[in-house]
């Protein structure tokens, strides 16, 4: 359902323009290809030739590499080559070293699952029986998996001598990075409140969850030339990274994005693609690499574990005087920015005179954190809103009431530093406060959970190129790999643009050779960015399109505008000429001057923020601790909904990956520091039969960084669904849970506690 | 002269301060004054930082204008997934 909101100030192109394709459902233009199997993924290429390669990871959580002998799997039949970090080349910057490390250890592993030696062999089985043979000598050395255990001075040491800046007196060399954010004196802000609640809440590392693994093919001639073949989220990024990690230059590296079966963030990093490289570099053959699942849950980055403290005051009407967190988070063995996203955004939804956030990443014997949805956000805001749901519950105040008293709007100064522009919080708040939902009888042993988020939305770096052809249609390339229907809201706002019918575009993802740079498919950035790169090279082709016009009717190209997809004179001297189509325009176009192009190139900015509300009921059985969720609504601002169904699936998506987050998913690690449940079958993730239809309520408070006024909507989905799953459970149960998941041992346990 | 508001954590680089005054016309000439004018915060600004003016977050660009009375935040660089 989409809400059309009109209140507020924002460009006049906005409020006037009248959309014939944008906000339509046209049907999905990859439809086809994935019902039939006719769309390629990571591990559909073959080349001739190609080799098989896997990994050897370690066993141990902590270890010095002492010794490797790679010789008798060398001399394997059907083994072609074998690599280890020996094989790279060392980088500059710590932050691609790291990455490099952590696609092959460097001296030590730093958890259950890091990679040691690859072997490329002619087949899977004699790549594996090949890292049988190979002899790995290593010191084990003590080891951590828990974040607060971490920060204590007798906590091993993973990075010895390693000097992380800007990190406060009094910290273990395990803080890795350290941020404060805030305003006002939170003092005097606690010394306003008529009561305060402090608590204390723990959330477990969770999978992003896609369904296909990570899988790559790439190939080296002896020419020095390379291709990757691979499922990611940001082919440039692979290049780039590849290219440095095997010591070429970029240009001699063409790779190809696959179509991806999910990244949420988790493919935003490199991990097999160098690795295949500089296989194909040693063997001369074409090098194919898959990740079992298990790899991909000890080995591929999960989001962080966090503990966090939070204190909240408020008055007994509901305002908030004062508001403070201490995020801790743990992101693996590397270092990370995702606790600093958690301290930015933890009190963002809301106007205080007086907030502080502090937050600490620390280093642990944990697989490299990579991004998820919205990184650092659900975590944080699942603490406040906790607090909030608390404080209203002890002074008997309707929770949605206070949010709206205490809802950041247009001019509040935010938690994290800039003043608001135009945003849709109180929109959607209200929304969801007017819906059935929130009126809905409940029954015996169920509550409802109310929760806000909020995340920031990126825009970066964009190229987009478009080719009118002979026939009246319309080619376009992007270079953004399409994880939740770019190819489709491009082209709507390609044909909106040029004013033609959507199914006469076609996009396609191009390859790192296609076009100019593009950044990773991240921050829910591509409908933005990828969409106003979209629409300038949309503008330029129109510009191009009236000057042939103007040269075929012989008057100025000032005197031509366009209008429905048409050329016309305009103006009182300009003539009188019947429209010229695009069709008709690109029909003649090698006889007016040759092909018909437009492109844009732009490091794009104004993206705009994003809210959205959650509301559920959920139903807790006392005897069991199991908690199903019975009823699911999502409130969230759009901006503009290029392609509502798209939009939806987002919203409803974001809430399944909370919701699993909430009640089921979590890294389990033994005192031995490995991982207990590396599969889908003891890492529960939520299917369709757990779940209720989950609602989706569009708002659309347009952006005004964008020609349409989109925002980005890919993240802020994942963000409420904590706290209002654990604002609901906490209610059906009668205790307040400060723990993620939400698991039924533990339900039960806090029941029984509090008896 | 324009005001910059640092993040907290970036007092150790200023002198406790989080409310600092440069003199710049756009973004690229405000990051090099603050790394001329605070030394410590040279390498931060290196490893990437990113401006709001007036509400709007910019990632990298030199050439944004900034006018006297823009409110000018200093952000660490983020990302999303």
């Amino acid at each position: 359902m989409v809400t059309e909101y009109k209140e507020g100030s924002v460009g006049a192109e906005l409020g006037q323009r009248e959309f014939k394709v944008v906000g339509t459902r046209p049907p999905r233009p990859d439809g086809v290809d994935k019902v039939t199997g006719r769309a390629l993924f990571g591990a559909d290429l073959t080349a001739p030739g190609m080799l098989h390669a896997t990994i050897l990871r370690s066993p141990h959580a902590h270890a010095k590499i002492v010794s490797i002998d790679t010789s008798a799997a060398l001399a394997m039949d059907g083994v072609k080559a074998v690599v280890t970090s020996d094989d790279f080349v060392k980088q500059g910057g710590s932050g691609n070293q790291d990455t490099l490390d952590n696609c092959m250890a460097r001296g030590k592993v730093f958890y259950d699952g890091h990679a040691v030696v690859a072997v490329a062999a002619t087949s899977v089985m004699v790549a594996n029986a090949a890292l049988k043979l190979i002899k790995v000598e290593y010191e084990i050395l003590p080891h951590e998996t828990d974040v607060d255990a971490a920060m204590l001075d007798s906590a091993p040491v993973l990075h010895a001598g390693r000097k992380f800046r800007n990190i406060p007196e009094g910290n273990n060399a395990n803080v890795s990075g350290f941020w404060e954010f805030g305003h006002g004196d939170i003092d005097e802000g606690f010394a306003k409140a008529d009561i305060i609640v402090e608590r204390s809440f723990k959330t477990a590392a969770t999978h992003q969850g896609y369904i296909e693994p990570h899988a790559t093919l790439a190939t080296m001639g002896p020419d020095g030339r390379g291709e990757i073949w691979v499922s990611t989220q940001g082919h440039y990024m692979v290049r780039d990274l590849s290219a440095a990690f095997v010591g070429m230059e970029t240009s001699q590296l063409r790779v190809t994005a696959a179509e991806i079966g999910g990244g949420f963030g988790g493919k935003t990093t490199v991990y097999l693609e160098p690795v295949a490289l500089a296989l194909s570099k040693k063997s001369g053959r074409p090098v194919k690499m898959v990740m079992t699942r298990e790899e991909v849950f000890r080995a591929s980055g999960p989001t962080t574990s966090s503990s966090t403290d939070v204190k909240i005051g408020m008055t007994k009407d509901g305002r908030i005087t004062a508001g403070q967190a201490k995020p801790r988070y743990q992101g693996g063995a590397y270092p990370n920015i995702t606790a600093m996203l958690g301290a930015m955004t933890a009190f963002a939804s809301y106007d205080l005179e007086a907030v502080q956030t502090q937050a600490w990443n620390v280093l642990t014997n944990r697989p490299k954190q990579a991004a998820y949805r919205a990184p650092g956000a659900p975590m944080a805001i699942y603490t406040v809103e906790s607090v909030i749901d608390e404080l209203c519950q002890k002074l008997d105040l309707d929770p949605i009431e206070v949010r709206l008293m205490n809802a950041a709007k247009k001019g509040t100064l935010s938690s994290y530093g800039p003043t608001f522009d135009e945003i849709g919080l109180v929109a959607t708040l209200e929304a969801a406060k007017a819906h059935p939902h929130y009126a809905a009888p409940l029954g015996p042993n169920q509550g409802r959970g109310v929760s806000c988020g909020f995340w920031f939305n990126f825009a970066g770096n964009t190229s987009v190129s478009m080719g009118i052809n002979e026939d009246g249609t319309v080619s376009v390339i992007e270079g953004n790999p399409d994880i939740g229907g770019s190819r489709a809201s491009i082209s709507m706002m390609a044909a909106e643009e040029l004013g033609i019918p959507f199914d006469k575009v076609r996009t396609i993802v191009g390859d790192t050779n296609s076009i100019g740079f593009n950044d990773v498919t991240d921050g829910s950035r591509v409908t933005f960015s990828v969409g106003l790169a979209t629409i300038k090279a949309a503008r330029a082709a129109i510009q191009n399109m009236c000057g042939r016009a103007a040269q075929v009717w012989g008057i100025d190209a000032d005197a031509v505008d366009w209008v429905d997809g048409a050329a016309v004179p305009t103006g009182h001297n300009a003539g009188e000429f019947p429209p010229m189509t695009l069709a008709e325009i690109a029909a003649d176009s090698a006889k007016t001057g040759g092909p018909i192009a437009g492109h844009h190139e732009v490091n794009a900015d104004g993206a705009g923020v994003s809210f959205g509300v959650h509301l559920v009921d959920v139903e807790v059985d006392p005897e069991t601790g199991f908690t199903e969720i019975k009823r699911y609504t999502v409130f969230q601002d759009a901006g503009k909904a290029i392609h509502p169904d798209y939009v939806e699936g987002q919203m409803q998506g974001g809430a399944v990956q909370g919701i699993g987050w909430a009640l089921n998913e979590e890294y389990i690690y033994g005192e031995d520091g490995k991982l207990q449940n590396a599969g889908f079958l003891d890492y529960r993730i939520p299917v369709a039969s757990d779940l209720p239809m989950i609602d989706a309520v569009i708002l659309e408070i347009p952006n005004p960084g964008h020609p349409y006024g989109v925002r980005g909507v890919g993240e802020t989905g994942i963000v409420p669904p904590l706290a209002a799953v654990a604002n609901g459970v906490s209610h059906a149960a009668g205790v307040r849970m400060s723990e993620l998941p939400m698991s039924p041992p533990r339900i039960l346990a806090a029941i029984d506690g509090a008896k | 002269m324009v005001k910059v508001n640092l993040w907290g954590s970036l007092r150790s680089a200023t002198g406790g301060l989080t409310e600092v005054e440069v003199d710049a016309k756009n973004t690229g000439e405000m990051l090099k004054a603050l790394a001329k004018k605070y030394p410590a915060l040279e390498l931060i600004i290196e490893g990437g930082v990113s401006v709001a003016i007036d509400g709007q977050i910019y990632k990298e660009a030199w050439f944004t204008p900034i006018k006297p009375d823009s409110e000018v935040v200093l952000m660490p660089y983020m990302k999303g997934g």
